[in-house]
């Protein structure tokens, strides 16, 4: 089956300057595809050409098979989209907002009850139905946002920071959502919430200055970071030193350095190429009888990877 | 059309979603009102007809229909509902036609509201209905051109203000070029062919003989090419902000 999105080479200039670059990705049904990368790096521009809000400079985007250009109402009819800080009719009620929203989709009186009282209980708007969506926190406008998104069962839905301005724990149940959404639709979100990445995306990209800098798996991506695999012992200040030296020695072992948190002295090494580490390092402390009271292997932060790509801008393809 | 519909449908009910709808509409009828009696001499003139009441038209037009059209899209920029609505299956077009028949509905019920007027002129003698229903016309055909301007540089700005103004400016450029004043002191300045060609282009000329309750097809061909003209450009314009 073909991907229910297909970009290739976008690109937006905003006169010399490149606003997207050269960016082509697919999304199939049943995945959920993070974009991260800094603020004004063009992730709203791209995802607002996708969604037909804004015409490319040049390069395709399919929706569903239908050229966003050549056949923008069939490419839309099967879109839902958040806009970035999702915009709504202030002087409307939640209620008139979502059956207009279902209405210029095309459903009928009948279906459009049914899909927008959907959309109320899935994203909990029960208590603000009838009030002004001026008047409603932050917190309601951007799960309305999300509720208008999906009140004709799209599916492709291209969400731009879907859980900015939530509470953990709203950000946990509209998280859950997205999950569950994904088993059929192809789902595209900006976010700059790293944590997001590992909790609901199957893969992400990373735009830096308008072009793709990297992306691949969440596994995939922290496997890129300095720090993967890398072995933090806790151990006595005074042997800090000489563990320090220890395992300076061991194969695949790039750098090793100290640190102290809140008191306690850690040995961080660093391996190679993020080969595993954690045995060797375990046994060696074993042999020498470096009482460490704890062993951890870090996963490699996103954090990393993300100023990493970045910061060495375009170049690397996905 | 059933997309023009909805999006009509939204318009037409957010006018009345603050207070300022009906502040617009007692304006209009007090001032439409006023006109008549005060500045048109309705009662002394004596004679039974609406010709006082319509003739100022244009002139409360100017201020009154940019009022209404100023918010059509500079409040969608401001706002950025002009993201959801652009991302909607509705054609530019569609929403520039809901948009305008929304603000023309709204103009057409601030019309409607003066018929104490007519029960007036009914009631104090026997006017000639027919020519005041075919001048009701005219009025309305009027603004719904006016509307199409103020609907069009609305899409310039994301600023009210700024459209209100600029519409209120377009309109009177579109009204005086009838003013038999002006086109005099512009015969000085400009070969007689130009002036006159402006003249016929004025809404006051045209408007002139629709208000006299004379329907000539040239009159009503010319206010439906200004509308269509004007909410071409409008189209344009929101598909150019696209792309651009």
């Amino acid at each position: 089956m073909a991907p229910l999105v297909e970009v290739e080479h976008l690109e937006k200039r905003f006169g010399a300057i490149a606003a997207v670059n050269d960016v082509s990705f697919t999304v199939a049904a049943g995945e959920v595809l993070g974009v991260l990368g800094p603020n004004g790096a063009g992730k709203s521009t791209m995802m607002r050409i996708i969604a037909g809000s804004l015409a490319a400079t040049s390069g395709v985007a399919r929706i569903c098979g239908h050229d966003t250009r050549a056949q923008p109402r069939a490419a839309k009819a099967c879109l839902g989209y958040l806009p970035e800080g999702s915009p709504l009719y202030a002087d409307m009620t939640p209620e008139g907002f979502l059956d207009f929203v279902a209405a210029a989709r095309g459903l009928d009186a009948a279906t459009r009850r049914g899909r927008v009282g959907e959309a109320i209980a899935r994203l909990q708007l029960e208590d603000v139905l009838y009030r002004p969506i001026d008047t409603l926190s932050k917190g309601f406008k951007r799960r309305l946002g999300i509720a208008q998104a999906l009140v004709h069962d799209p599916r492709v839905l291209i969400l731009d920071e879907p859980t900015d301005g939530l509470d953990p724990i709203q950000k946990g149940a509209v998280r859950g959502l997205i999950s569950e959404l994904s088993a059929d639709k192809a789902i595209i979100i900006s976010t700059h919430l790293l944590e997001e990445v590992d909790s609901i995306c199957h893969r992400a990209i990373f735009i830096s200055a308008g072009k793709v800098a990297g992306g691949g798996t969440p596994r995939e991506l922290h496997a890129r970071a300095a720090n993967h695999n890398a072995v933090s012992a806790r151990v006595d200040a005074g042997e800090a030193k000489r563990t320090a030296d220890l395992l300076r020695g061991l194969p695949n072992v790039a750098s090793v350095d100290q640190k102290t948190e809140e008191g306690a002295t850690y040995v961080v090494a660093t391996p190679k190429d993020g080969a595993f580490i954690a045995d060797a390092v375990a046994g060696a402390l074993r042999a020498a009888g470096v009482d460490a009271s704890s062993l951890t292997v870090e996963t490699g932060s996103l954090d990393d990877v993300f100023t990493r790509l970045t910061r060495r801008g375009a170049g690397a393809r996905p | 059309m059933s997309a023009i519909w909805t999006v009509a449908r939204r318009e037409f009910a957010a006018y009345f979603a603050t207070p300022l709808a009906y502040v617009f509409l007692i304006a209009f009828v007090v001032a439409a009102s006023a006109t008549t009696f005060y500045l048109g001499d309705f009662l002394e003139r004596g004679q039974a007809d609406l010709g006082p009441f319509f003739m100022f038209h244009p002139w409360l037009f100017l201020a009154l229909i940019p009022a209404i059209g100023m918010r059509l899209w500079a409040e969608e920029r401001r706002s950025g509902t002009i993201e959801l609505l652009l991302t909607l299956p509705i054609s530019t077009g569609e929403a520039v036609l809901g948009k305008f028949v929304a603000g023309w509905l709204f103009a057409g019920l601030a019309l409607a509201l003066t018929f104490p007027i007519w029960i007036s002129a009914n009631w104090l003698g026997s006017p000639d209905n027919g020519v005041i229903l075919a001048s009701y016309i005219g009025s309305f055909l009027l603004a719904g051109a006016m509307l199409s301007v103020a609907s069009c540089v609305s899409a310039l700005t994301r600023n009210q203000v700024i459209a209100f103004i600029l519409g209120i400016g377009v309109c009177l450029l579109l009204v005086v070029s009838g003013v038999g004043a002006i086109t005099d002191s512009l015969r000085g300045v400009l070969p007689s062919g130009v002036v006159d060609l402006l003249a016929s282009a004025s809404m006051l000329t045209r408007f002139a003989t629709l208000a006299k309750g004379v329907l000539d097809f040239r009159d009503l061909f010319y206010f439906a090419s200004i509308i269509a003209l004007f909410l071409f450009v409008n189209t344009c314009v929101v598909e150019f902000e696209r792309s651009a």
